[in-house]
């Protein structure tokens, strides 16, 4: 590896801190919540592991805990990760080697790394990418190790209100998104879906259904973005 | 194996396929300008679907409860630019003293 690549991890590294520290606490409050919604301590650590995505593990552990199925909790979590299949094609310009290499550099990729390794809008720095998870990843699995140490510990999570840190929570996520007109309308359109399922469907199905409201940013060919 | 290790198994293995197989099979080609849109929207629209569940379902029924109560100041937090785990300790808070009331 030459200098200057050593020298772009380490400026995506430095640049990811404060994601990091909130990377932390977020991890932190997965794992509260996920032993509070009933998931064993070890599988969420394993599933931070793994799966390092905030918002679909948040969302397994809001389906189950919520007495839904596996196969619920699956849909809306992959659906909320198909985002990642967009940001990847962006990025395969921009990788190097043959496709395991690019496929092991392909896994440094998270929301936060994705948006600190953009150079220009469709070309990115790899070195950064690589810093920035450097940083974001041991943050997100420490976090979740000391929210289900400290979760373990809480009572029950009804009385302490963590049942309505939930849907705050997704809320603090779903702000940013609102940048524009579809995203608002996709967004209100979701929230009707999944209002008028609930009473009749089983849990985690409304929170699948909501997804069709995104149909609406589909564009007939040759119509301006 | 329980729901939850399978969920783990099943949402890690689509997680790792949809970062990798993209970036190794594309070489560069842009995602269909019709999908395009659509993929966009669907965080915010699932997240949108996520808290409205989250705050006011139980077992097939609207429940309104001190969980709303938690989201009205949960919102007044993001309005004042909080971070989020001030946004949910305030939820939870607001709920459990509800609760106590």
């Amino acid at each position: 590896m030459d200098s200057s690549a050593r020298s772009s991890i380490r400026d995506g590294a430095t640049a990811a801190v404060p994601f990091g520290v909130t990377s932390l606490v977020f991890g932190v409050s997965f794992g509260v919540l996920a032993v509070s919604s009933g998931i064993e301590p070890l599988v969420a650590i394993v599933m931070s592991a793994t799966v390092w995505a905030g918002s679909a593990q948040f969302a397994i552990a809001a389906v189950l805990g919520a007495g839904g199925t596996a196969a619920a909790a699956i849909g809306a979590a992959v659906l909320l990760n198909a985002r990642y299949g967009a940001m990847s094609l962006a990025l395969a310009p921009s990788l190097s080697g043959g496709p395991l290499r690019r496929a092991a550099e392909s896994l440094a990729l998270v929301d936060e790394s994705w948006a600190m390794a953009t150079v220009e809008p469709g070309r990115f720095d790899l070195g950064r990418l690589l810093g920035a998870a450097l940083v974001m990843y041991p943050a997100w699995l420490l976090g979740t190790a000391i929210g289900v140490a400290a979760g373990d510990v809480i009572g029950d999570p009804a009385a302490l209100g963590l049942d309505a840190a939930f849907p705050a929570f997704f809320l603090a996520l779903l702000v940013p998104q609102l940048r524009d007109r579809p995203a608002i309308a996709a967004a209100l359109l979701a929230a009707v879906i999944a209002l008028l399922l609930v009473p009749f469907v089983p849990p985690g199905l409304p929170i699948i259904a909501s997804a069709v409201a995104a149909l609406i940013g589909l564009r007939r060919s040759g119509e301006p973005r | 194996m329980s729901p939850a290790w399978l969920c783990v198994l099943v949402v890690a293995c689509a997680s790792l396929a949809l970062k990798a197989l993209p970036a190794v099979l594309a070489g560069g080609r842009a995602l269909p300008e019709r999908l395009r849109g659509v993929v966009a929207l669907l965080a915010p629209a699932l997240l949108a679907g996520l808290v409205v569940t989250q705050a006011i379902a139980g077992d097939r029924a609207l429940v309104i409860d001190a969980r709303l109560g938690g989201l009205a100041a949960a919102a007044i937090a993001i309005a004042l630019r909080a971070p989020s785990l001030l946004v949910a300790l305030v939820a939870a808070v607001t709920a459990a003293l509800i609760r106590a009331a």
